[in-house]
């Protein structure tokens, strides 16, 4: 599974949605994810690539990390994993 | 209805080992977080928070005790003896018969859960000392105090997440103000400085890397404390008629449920726990001096809270003062009420208003008088003392100066 399908499914799985119904364009707001499931989001992708992702939920939007979609997300991570190697 | 005093306080924080240093602390703006030191610290993301320093139970307690005592037992203890002996009441006969203890704290033993866990998880032991569980257990603590001060009557453990203490003395003061027991130990403790404590809150991203820095603009989220606060309610009449010092009244409480979210507060919720202690205590909104707040320096409470107090006081929430001591002693979740009210005690009895420290930028959702950095000397007829904890309950005690 490439970045993008394992992140959809991830995604897919805290919305309760099906992966075909979550495209890259998707907020997570779109998708009706809370706080919470944001942040046991950011717990899944960490174990699913073990990395670290900057994330304050205090303050979403002030990491590096940009969480606006799933596209964001995904690129995200591609940086986080390509800083990893 | 009898009328209920405060007639002993005890506290051990990251602040100081008791009463007098803990509130010249609170005075001078201290800030008693830094550096975590602890095992396996490397491994935390946050390593920063509010410790007890050179708090060594070695040579305090003996073998025996050390094997029943876990941390916030001991914390709870060396409070209580504060307390007590500051109280000058001797539980006996009568007296012993009916007063009892209610202390809050949300994880009770945690480092010894912590401990154990180690010992057969990570080191593969197949035993362990055969006094972990009244060690770890959530209500060792006011056993103890209740074994030690001879207090017979009502006790037991509360437990609330970060209202726990709260919680706690509202149980103890309707005791004492319906008359069930003439004197009441109440408060709470916890310590949750170990790995697998401060491991677990790091999971849910809310806690902050560098300082605690509650309704400050900047502010990015929680630090934690450990501690106790210990106190002595006592009925009126009772402390009068010998001649005790009275430190303040505690005048009234409310508790409330948001029955909405588990870790999203409720301005409704608050306001509502606000207004009842008010009512509860027959106390004008417009002679609150002081609010100490719960203010944990998330982004979530901190401007929840400031839109409640708006709510409830009206034109008065511009007038009073409102501040947050954790910016100092770190978030002492299940004991935090308890160190906090000792601000509420300086208020009123001193005169002397507890800052909030680290406040660097002005927040429009937080636009009420915090008393940013520097302690103020003012004179408060009344203080509330709010906790709202996960789980959306929150409790809210009102205290009147002596």
């Amino acid at each position: 599974m490439s970045i993008k399908d394992k992140v959809i499914a991830i995604i897919a799985d805290q919305a309760v949605l099906e992966p075909s119904d979550v495209t890259l364009q998707s907020t997570l707001e779109d998708l009706g994810i809370d706080s919470l499931g944001l942040v046991e989001s950011i717990f899944a992708i960490e174990e699913e690539f073990d990395i670290s992702v900057p994330f304050n939920a205090n303050d979403p939007k002030a990491s590096d990390f940009d969480i606006s979609t799933v596209a964001s997300i995904v690129a995200g991570i591609e940086r986080l994993k390509a800083e990893q190697s | 209805m009898k009328r209920v005093v405060i007639t002993g306080a005890g506290t051990i924080n990251a602040l100081g080992h008791d009463v007098a240093t803990t509130m010249a602390a609170m005075r001078a703006g201290t800030c008693g977080i830094g550096a975590l030191d602890l095992r396996d610290v490397d491994r935390l993301s946050i390593q920063i928070g509010g410790q007890v320093r050179g708090f060594e139970a070695e040579g305090r307690y003996n073998r025996q005790q050390m094997s029943l005592y876990d941390r916030f037992t001991q914390f709870t203890l060396a409070s209580a003896k504060e307390a007590i002996d500051q109280s000058g009441l001797v539980f006996s006969g009568e007296l012993a018969a009916k007063s009892g203890v209610v202390l809050g704290t949300a994880g009770g033993g945690v480092s010894t859960w912590d401990d154990n866990y180690r010992s057969v998880y990570e080191d593969g032991k197949n035993r362990v000392h055969p006094f972990v569980v009244p060690k770890l257990m959530n209500n060792a603590a006011a056993s103890h105090v209740s074994m030690e001060y001879n207090l017979k009557g009502p006790s037991f453990t509360v437990s609330t997440a970060c209202a726990s203490s709260n919680h706690a003395m509202a149980q103890a003061f309707t005791m004492v103000r319906s008359g069930l027991a003439p004197a009441m130990v109440t408060g709470g403790s916890e310590s949750m400085l170990c790995f697998g404590g401060v491991k677990a809150w790091e999971g849910l991203r809310v806690m902050s890397r560098d300082a605690c820095r509650p309704f400050s603009a900047n502010r990015n989220g929680m630090v934690q404390g450990e501690g106790a606060g210990v106190f002595v309610f006592e009925e009126y009449e009772h402390a009068r008629a010998r001649g005790a010092d009275i430190l303040c009244e505690v005048a009234g409480f409310a508790m409330s449920s948001d029955a909405s979210d588990i870790v999203m507060p409720s301005k409704n919720g608050a306001a509502r726990a606000m207004s009842g202690a008010l009512q509860d205590a027959r106390i004008n909104r417009e002679d609150v001096g002081y609010i100490n707040a719960h203010g944990t320096g998330t982004a979530a409470n901190d401007k929840t809270e400031c839109a409640a107090v708006a709510d409830v006081f009206g034109p008065h929430a511009d007038k009073l003062m409102i501040s947050s001591t954790k910016s100092m002693h770190g978030h002492l979740i299940g004991g935090t009420g308890a160190v906090e009210l000792l601000a509420c005690i300086m208020a009123l009895r001193d005169g002397v208003i507890a800052p909030t420290i680290g406040y660097e930028e002005p927040d429009p959702e937080c636009a009420l008088d915090v008393v940013p950095n520097e302690a103020r000397e003012a004179s408060v007829k009344v203080a509330i003392s709010n906790a709202f904890a996960f789980g959306g309950m929150n409790a809210v005690l009102a205290l009147r100066a002596a």
